[in-house]
């Protein structure tokens, strides 16, 4: 019964938010019911739309996956919108260098880039982290803005297309080599390569996390570093480790975006979002409503990616602006993270009546507690 | 180059970084007085774009600027009451429920501004003090003084106030009991607890205020900008949680990082409008102030403390 009650309380905290859905539908003049089904029209429709959904979860769950690790290691990967960048610009570079190699070794090449591209941008909060004791939650957001204007420097300056020198200066670049572009799967919808390679990344980071000593390791860090460190455990070099790895899963929906998209290209509008579509802190949600379990994030990344599409509908159908969808996930993350007091309560309660014990200990699954009491930088044995 | 270092240049340069600052400041002298009571909160920038929008659209149907702060205001207020029930009482991850009210702000803002006014409106800009109703020919002389005048005389209200609260913080933090006891729950919620301090009611009073300036600050730049649109701070309200660290939990100096950053933006645009600069190179230095608070925080973190008990929730044992 308590294991049930842990599972529904995400469950329950998105119907509430859902419920607040559907009272904006309804202040807004409209069905909420008719709403859902244009959402759920738009999301699973049509094949072509199942693929959309599909392609829309695809940087969801690699940046998502990626929070797992870091979460698991304690510490809190605010940069996924920078990662995305940092790899989506590197590989991007790669393709724009080498575009006559055979699509046999570009594509793993134009991959690779955008894995080292995420994992640099990671590693440098990791290692401000770990050895001058900088706040990640302030760095990541810091390098978002440099990379951000990174991106705006190179698009419209050293990789701008060159026929827009002259032209009306679009910040993009040219068309990029077929050779690079994740290849369909399905013809006639968009479904591409990344969706199993997303599936793949999160299976992998399962594997890793749970079944390999690096992950031990990760995990040991971000349970109790004291203990690790006494068990010889490098808790600087597995904090370095952690969000390099997260931000090389960004780095890989950095690649998704430009190599599954139909323009070929990549695109600034001066902002993160233009280009990510904020799947840096969607990615969040996705993971925290998978309970930051690599494997509960894949199905939770579709759901989000219907959420997407579907609200894409909405805002075609019944002009309801899609940024309802943004709302809402703001407010699924409130409620998922509030809702552990509640379900403590809840467990209390069904306790006192079955007089079963309060403290269960935590499953080995279960998300840290409290992830950010040791992330704040400041620790006291920090201080000079 | 010649051009900029012009005495009349250097000071309207000066005057805007000024103007720039107010949002930085407003914001971050909020999430001073939270973190020094042990509540970060990531989400001041969709509370920014809430109180934003509320009072952009305010002032688009009432034509008053009052009104519009006062929403700006009360907007601030609920989402306080918000961001305080599910850190103080739900012991939400702060890191993370931060996130939420800031995709809660950002879409939802947007989702009204759509919704509501649909397309870019222009409305009219808070005045400054020369241009106020009633009492503007009085200041009226005063602005046409050399450097002091643009320096000095030529803002609005709102920007006095933002300074003036630097000292009202600093005041707040040290010298009353309320600032005791915020900063008593921000260091030693036990020891404060045991002393019969409500570490919840401090909180809960601490995260109030951040989210009030919060929604002023969101307000404030709209009606600074005269505008609103999707995503309009880009960003400011993630800077101004940095700036608190950059300034060490004081408010004097956190009013030095927000000044930083009004002088980078501000002379970064001057010098796009002189054409000393390409646009490429204002896209590097508009990295500068961003890399500088990564340095500042490298600088920062072996020599300025935190209070103890940032992001902990309190549970009394």
């Amino acid at each position: 019964m308590k294991r049930l009650v842990g599972a529904s309380v995400p469950l329950l905290a998105a119907l509430v938010a859902f419920l607040f859905g559907a009272i904006m539908i309804l202040a807004l003049g409209e069905n909420p019911l008719s709403g859902l089904a244009a959402m759920f029209d738009g999301a699973f429709g049509t094949g072509d739309r199942i693929a959309a959904t599909a392609v829309r979860a695809v940087p969801l769950l690699l940046v998502g996956a990626g929070i797992t690790i870091a979460f698991r290691a304690n510490v809190i990967n605010i940069g996924g919108e920078g990662q995305i960048i940092a790899g989506a610009l590197l590989s991007t570079v790669v393709a724009l260098t080498i575009p006559d190699t055979p699509k046999i070794i570009l594509l793993p090449l134009v991959i690779l880039g955008g894995l080292i591209g995420g994992a640099i941008w990671g590693a440098i909060p990791g290692v401000l982290k770990a050895y001058a004791s900088v706040n990640e939650i302030l760095s990541t957001i810091m390098l978002n803005i440099v990379a951000v204007q990174l991106m705006n420097y190179l698009l419209r300056g050293p990789m701008i297309d060159p026929i827009e020198v002259d032209g009306s200066r679009i910040p993009q670049t040219e068309r990029l080599t077929d050779n690079a572009a994740l290849p369909t799967l399905i013809e006639g919808t968009r479904l591409h390569l990344g969706v199993p390679i997303a599936i793949l990344a999160a299976i992998i980071v399962y594997i890793i996390l749970w079944r390999t000593p690096l992950g031990f390791r990760l995990r040991a860090v971000g349970h109790n570093p004291d203990a690790a460190r006494a068990a010889g455990i490098s808790v600087e070099r597995n904090i370095v480790k952690a969000l390099a790895m997260s931000g090389a899963l960004s780095g890989l929906a950095g690649v998704t975006l430009v190599f599954g998209s139909e323009s070929l290209r990549m695109v600034t509008d001066g902002g993160s979002a233009g280009f990510t579509g904020s799947a840096g802190f969607n990615g969040i949600v996705a993971a925290l409503f998978g309970a930051l379990h690599p494997l509960w994030t894949i199905p939770s990344s579709f759901l989000f990616g219907a959420l997407l599409t579907g609200a894409t509908e909405l805002q075609r159908e019944l002009q309801i602006p899609n940024a309802l969808a943004i709302s809402l996930n703001g407010l699924i993350v409130l409620f998922v993270v509030s809702s552990d007091k509640v379900r403590e309560w809840l467990a209390r309660r069904l306790d006192s009546s079955t007089g079963q014990p309060i403290n269960e200990p935590p499953s080995a699954d279960s998300p840290p507690d409290q992830v950010a009491t040791t992330s704040s930088g400041n620790d006291p044995e920090t201080v000079a | 180059m010649s051009q900029f270092f012009t005495l009349s240049v250097l000071t309207a340069t000066l005057a805007t970084a000024i103007k720039f600052a107010v949002p930085y400041l407003l914001a971050s002298l909020g999430e001073t007085i939270g973190q020094r009571s042990g509540v970060l909160n990531l989400g001041v920038d969709g509370i920014m774009l809430l109180g934003a929008f509320g009072a952009y659209y305010t002032v688009l149907e009432t034509d008053s600027h009052l009104l519009g702060l006062a929403v700006g205001l009360i907007i601030g207020l609920l989402m306080g009451l918000l961001y305080a029930v599910v850190t103080v009482f739900l012991h939400a991850q702060q890191g993370i429920s931060g996130i939420g009210i800031f995709l809660f702000g950002l879409g939802f803002s947007d989702l009204l501004f759509q919704e509501l006014v649909g397309s870019v409106k222009p409305v009219k800009p808070l005045p400054t003090l020369d241009k106020l109703p009633g009492v503007g020919g009085i200041f009226e002389p005063l602005v046409d003084i050399d450097i002091l005048g643009p320096l000095v005389f030529d803002h609005d209200l709102m920007t006095y106030t933002a300074f003036l609260l630097v000292p009202v913080v600093t005041w707040l933090l040290n010298k009353t009991t309320f600032g005791m006891n915020v900063r008593a729950v921000g260091e030693n919620p036990q020891a404060a607890d045991s002393l019969g301090v409500s570490v919840a009611r401090t909180r809960f009073i601490a995260i109030m205020f951040g989210c009030v300036l919060a929604g002023l600050a969101g307000a404030t730049l709209a009606l600074q900008l005269a505008v609103f649109q999707h995503n309009l701070t880009n960003g400011i309200g993630f800077i101004a949680v940095a700036l608190v660290y950059f300034g060490a939990w004081q408010p004097r100096w956190v009013m030095a990082g927000a000044l930083l950053y009004g002088l980078v933006t501000a002379t970064r645009l001057r010098w796009q409008s002189l054409d000393i600069i390409p646009q490429g190179a204002s896209d590097i230095a508009a990295m500068t102030p961003a890399i500088i608070t990564i340095l500042a925080l490298v600088l920062l973190a072996s020599r300025a403390r935190g209070p103890a008990a940032l992001t902990k929730p309190f549970t009394r044992h």
